[in-house]
């Protein structure tokens, strides 16, 4: 089985703060918008680099979102930055009316999400986020799995011409993709192959899933591991060739069960290849303080969780 | 364009109006019977733009937004009478598979709309974003927006009027129909807001009280003066104190058509009021 070594952990929004600075070097027509979170988002250097395309709009999401969507008219890329929460849920009608039915080229950057936000507790740690995002038609919703691979989808999402959330995290976690890997939105990346389950995880969920795996080998189970970075479009290519293989699924993310990607590979199955499935997520329940590793633990969101999942399922077959 | 010849536009817009909603048994007459005037001085006198060729980013041309969608009559027909599209096109008002939604929509890719509204109290912030975009473009061009008093109760518009004043944006002119009525009765019974130029002025705009906003002259140095008014690093506010209903005698000094279709006796009537002037459509 193919492993994967930790070139030094970095957080996620590190890797939105790196890609974004190079895209202000590279694309002049990309702007970005902030509500009072500059140094939580990384966005610093874009800032001081790009002063005139910088808008700093104060606690105000619902404002900023708006001014997002008016700036995409003047044939600007607006990439808004604040928390997961606050990137959705407070301003879900803003979004959908404005950027998603309007048709406009938003870049939706949302920090923070989940559990691992840690000790500020349930009032920030937003567990629905994808769920409200994949709903909204034609969202593209990307939630990356580390440094590299968040700051190549927000190099990414400036070409594509359309609404989008990218979804990342506060803590430092592995760094494991490669720097120079170009993001490919919709594509499921295969990290290691394997005949006895599938484990299809998002986000910080995917480095769990390959301690997932080397446990699992160690007790003689073969586990494929696909790194499923965008939720929508859904690569079910991807899915199904490795469940031709495998017959069963374990999907991690660290969202609620209910609305995320587990959801969505499951009705990818039932209505083209119905195989057993087990769902490592947060099983509909808000958050609490606590650190990072802590919650991941309690809420069941770790490399152990997946390897009972994945006895759990292949037992199923 | 005359002044004269700008109530003839405006005497049909607002057959335009109860015909549209009359067809469809569904529409909000009200309010966009109040509107006329401001959006026809706007779109065939004051607004440099172009109609013959539509192009979303507005560059070089001003650019105008309706917040209070719900007023998409008013809007269809000016945005048709003004050129943006056929005439004919309004009989699809509201029927299935019109470009005419009930409220406005960009989804339908219908020239002259350039955002999604109804869900109320996003415009103003959508046109800071455009009039962001028309400064780092280098385009002195105009925005403008129209919103209703009612929207006003939403939070968001107070977020937005913070913000065009603390970032000095000098590139916008925002009306806001002062009708005094909402669905449920007068903004006075329902939410009462208290001076709005009070507001607007304690939020660090230029306001221009519009006494007569159903008035053309009235409206035309009102535009005037908030041109004037603009690049001083200030945005500017127009107050229209409008009459919900102008024009249709038996729709004025009420909330009560503020979304409610005329019948075939009421439709006669009002259409008698309002000379056809450039051909129903």
């Amino acid at each position: 089985m193919k492993k994967y070594t930790d070139s030094g952990s970095k957080d996620t929004r590190s890797g939105f703060g790196a890609g974004l600075e190079e895209l202000g070097k590279t694309n002049e027509n990309v702007v970005a918008l902030c509500a009072d979170l500059t140094g939580s988002l990384k966005m610093n250097a874009f800032a001081d680099q790009n002063p005139d395309r910088f808008y700093q709009v104060g606690i105000a999401e619902a404002n900023m979102m708006g001014i997002a969507a008016g700036l995409t008219i003047g044939g600007k890329i607006p990439f808004t930055g604040t928390f997961a929460n606050f990137s959705t849920g407070r301003v879900y009608d803003q979004i959908r009316q404005s950027i998603a039915y309007s048709g406009k080229n938003v870049k939706i950057c949302a920090s923070h999400a989940g559990l691992t936000l840690g000790e500020d507790g349930a009032t920030h740690q937003i567990l629905e986020d994808i769920g409200l995002m994949k709903m909204l038609p034609h969202m593209v919703v990307i939630n990356p799995c580390d440094y590299n691979q968040t700051k190549a989808a927000t190099i990414a999402i400036a070409e594509y011409d359309g609404p989008v959330y990218l979804r990342f995290g506060r803590p430092k976690v592995a760094n494991f993709t490669p720097a120079d890997a170009k993001f490919e939105i919709g594509k499921g990346d295969v990290l290691t192959e394997g005949t006895d389950v599938t484990i299809i995880a998002t986000g910080h969920l995917v480095w769990e899933a390959l301690q997932a795996a080397e446990a699992l080998e160690a007790a003689g189970v073969s586990a494929e591991v696909i790194n499923m970075a965008t939720i929508k479009p859904l690569d079910e290519k991807a899915i199904l060739a490795s469940v031709a293989k495998t017959g069963c699924v374990v999907t991690a993310e660290e969202h609620n069960r209910f609305g995320g990607l587990g959801e969505s590979v499951a009705q990818t199955l039932v209505t083209n290849h119905p195989v057993p499935q087990e769902f490592v997520a947060v099983n509909d329940s808000f958050g609490e303080s606590g650190t990072p590793a802590q919650l991941m633990e309690k809420y069941g969101l770790n490399a152990e969780a997946i390897v009972a999942a994945a006895q759990k399922v292949i037992a199923r077959k | 364009m005359s002044q004269e010849n700008l109530q003839a536009v405006v005497s049909q817009v607002r057959r335009d109006i109860v015909r549209m909603v009359h067809a469809v048994n569904s529409g909000h007459p009200g309010g966009s019977l109040g509107c006329v005037e401001y959006l026809v001085s706007l779109y065939f006198k004051h607004m440099n733009h172009n109609a013959a060729d539509f192009k979303m980013d507005g560059v070089g041309e001003d650019v105008f937004f309706l917040s209070n969608g719900h007023i998409s009559p008013v809007m269809y027909s000016v945005l048709a009478r003004a050129g943006y599209f056929e005439v004919s096109e309004l009989a699809t008002f509201r029927k299935l598979n019109t470009r005419l939604q009930g409220h406005p929509t960009t989804h339908e890719g219908l020239e002259g709309i350039r955002i999604a509204s109804g869900s109320l109290g996003q415009g103003l912030s959508v046109a800071l974003g455009a009039a962001a975009a028309k400064k780092l473009n280098g385009d002195d061009s105009i925005v403008f927006t129209l919103h209703g008093d009612g929207e006003l109760q939403e939070g968001q518009i107070w977020e937005a009027a913070m913000y065009a004043s603390a970032k000095k944006v000098d590139n916008l002119i925002a009306a806001v129909d002062v009708n005094e009525k909402q669905i449920d009765g007068s903004t006075d019974d329902v939410l009462a807001m208290g001076s709005l130029r009070a507001k607007f002025e304690a939020f660090g705009w230029d306001v221009i009280d519009v006494a007569q906003g159903n008035d053309l002259d009235a409206i035309d140095t009102a535009i005037t003066e908030a041109k004037g008014k603009l690049g001083n690093g200030k945005p500017v506010c127009l107050l229209l104190r409008t009459e919900m209903g102008n024009g249709v005698d038996f729709m004025m000094g009420t909330h009560k058509w503020h979304g409610v279709a005329p019948n075939d006796e009421q439709l006669a009537s009002a259409l008698a009021q309002n000379e056809e002037t450039l051909g129903d459509y």
